[in-house]
């Protein structure tokens, strides 16, 4: 068990926009720059690396640029959005187990790039597991998560005006802080019901942002963040997630395709933590499309199957005074979408009490990734 | 660019869009303790044997959930919006469902159906429709 023998220390970020000048390259290693400055780490100390498959900065060219030792771990982690606390995940493991003493996870992405918007570069004829979908014009990812999204409301009597909650909870939070995309914009329900649809049921705000920036992590023992400067923030357990009979996006093909990933890695995660769902304090979860949080709170044991939606109602995911501040830095709808690396750093900063939306005295965090695809967790502990 | 389309050679799907091609909607199913699987693959999840064949499931289903797709879609698809997109429950099995477009006639357009009539659980028959060299297996409201 990882459980709190690995502390972040550092924490990283360039700006977030659209068609940023830097490269990809260069947002990257700024990131993680910064995050081994905020460490009080020399670069040459590093010797561990995690990022995502998606990631098309290589470690060569990484640890060439910022100046990187011996690396003696590198891997990464495969599919997309259900990644970010993976690459966590990992280079806690490495550091625990001894195979790197300073490990960085990062995440850098312009959505410019060939690879950001992989389902508008399919070939022609398809050979893989999107011919059972794509043909039939079920294109892009809100189309495969509307599906299920169409489901879950006639399921369990979800509706707009939930999906709405969780848009304007986030905006609400984006509002409070200035590193976010929508910082200066907010949104009102009228103009969310009145937003233009993009795969019905879900309009224009219940979709993540396209955002170019990077961010980054420096892990440490226990031991050795005695001697840094930020107060230390714990990993104190961490999950991925693939449910058996799983299909990624396309998960319609089992006995119940509303039972995603994120119970599955929530069934680790609560087997390794000393606290229980009740004892979270503030939540930061994988929102690339608005459903994805009445799901996962359902899959993370927040509330009970079929509740999620209904949770989201008087403000529970708001700060200061919703039973759950969640996403309260405005998460991929309202601050930035870097495939959910933001939601990892604002978790940071809620334990280590520098939040623009800080939760008082919060102690715990539960950070997600991406539910609907294979995915992955973290508990996070001052 | 033009409509996305399966590949009839590939590994996993030659053998259903041979089916599709003749009329038939096919199911892998395991010889030896006889699962239905959908979408095919080499290996029973089952019991792991490696033994399947293909049987003609009834083509009647429900339909289990349904989208309406808006722009901005993909070129090809971009006349089309908005048109809907279901995912039907075979009768023979509730695990197995197939993405398909609900039709007025085999050789209808997908933004023919009126996206506000569609109710989910409602009884839907397979028909063929014929893309270039592909039969996509879609769907029609069963008569009443
Ligand atoms: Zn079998």
């Amino acid at each position: 068990m990882i459980k709190d023998q690995v502390v972040i220390a550092g924490i990283g970020q360039t700006a977030f926009g659209k068609n940023l000048p830097d490269t990809e390259l260069s947002l990257a290693c700024q990131a993680i720059s910064l995050a081994l400055d905020d460490a009080g780490i020399e670069p040459k100390e590093v010797d561990g690396l995690a990022s995502s498959v998606m990631e098309l900065n290589r470690e060569v060219d990484v640890a060439r640029n910022i100046g990187l030792g011996e690396i003696t771990f590198f891997s990464q982690i495969s599919y997309g959005g259900g990644a970010a606390c993976g690459t966590l995940l990992h280079a806690a493991m490495a550091v625990a187990t001894g195979q790197a003493r300073v490990a960085v996870a990062w995440r850098a992405r312009k959505r410019s790039a060939k690879t950001s918007r992989p389902w508008a570069q399919m070939p022609e004829r398809i050979s893989n597991h999107w011919q059972w979908s794509r043909p039939f014009g079920l294109l892009r990812p809100v189309d495969e998560v509307a599906m299920l999204t169409r489901r879950y409301m006639h399921e369990y009597g979800a509706n707009r005006d939930h999906l709405a909650n969780v848009a304007l909870a986030f905006r609400k939070h984006a509002n409070r802080n200035p590193a976010a995309t929508m910082y200066e914009k907010s949104l009102t329900r009228e103009e969310y019901m009145g937003a233009r649809w993009i795969s019905e049921p879900l309009c224009l705000f219940d979709n993540c942002l396209e955002t170019d920036g990077a961010l980054a992590v420096v892990l440490v023992s226990a031991e050795r963040a005695r001697d840094l400067p930020n107060p230390p923030v714990f990993v104190h357990a961490g999950a991925q997630g693939l449910p058996p009979q799983h299909q990624t996006m396309t998960n319609y093909f089992n006995d119940n395709p509303l039972n995603g990933p994120s119970w599955t890695a929530a069934r680790q995660l609560w087997r390794d933590a000393d606290f229980g769902p009740n004892d979270l304090d503030v939540a930061q979860i994988y929102d690339a499309f608005s459903p994805l949080i009445p799901l996962s709170l359902e899959g993370y044991g927040i509330c009970e199957r079929g509740e999620g939606a209904e949770f989201t109602n008087n403000g529970a995911l708001e700060w200061p005074n919703g039973r759950l501040p969640t996403n309260t830095s405005g998460g991929s709808m309202s601050e930035a979408y870097v495939h959910g690396f933001n939601l990892i750093l604002e978790g940071v900063r809620q334990l280590r009490g520098t939040s623009n939306s800080q939760v008082e005295d919060a102690e715990t965090c539960l950070v997600t990734s991406g539910e609907g695809v294979p995915t992955s967790a973290l508990l996070l502990r001052r | 660019m033009s409509l996305l389309l399966p590949d009839l050679e590939s590994e996993d799907g030659a053998e259903f869009w041979a089916g599709t091609s003749r009329g038939e909607l096919l199911i892998q199913t395991c010889v030896s303790c006889d699962t239905p699987r959908f979408p095919p693959r080499p290996m029973c999840p089952q019991c792991q044997s490696l033994d399947f064949s293909w049987r003609q499931a009834s083509g009647k289903g429900k339909i289990w959930s349904f989208v309406v797709v808006h722009a901005p879609v993909l070129p090809a698809y971009q006349d089309l919006v908005p048109y809907s997109v279901i995912v039907v429950e075979l009768d023979e099995s509730p695990n197995l469902r197939m993405v398909g477009n609900l039709l007025t006639r085999g050789d209808g357009p997908i933004n023919e159906i009126d996206p506000n009539t569609i109710v989910i659980g409602e009884s839907v028959e397979v028909v063929f429709k014929k893309v270039e060299d592909v039969a996509l297996p879609c769907w029609m409201r069963s008569k009443k």
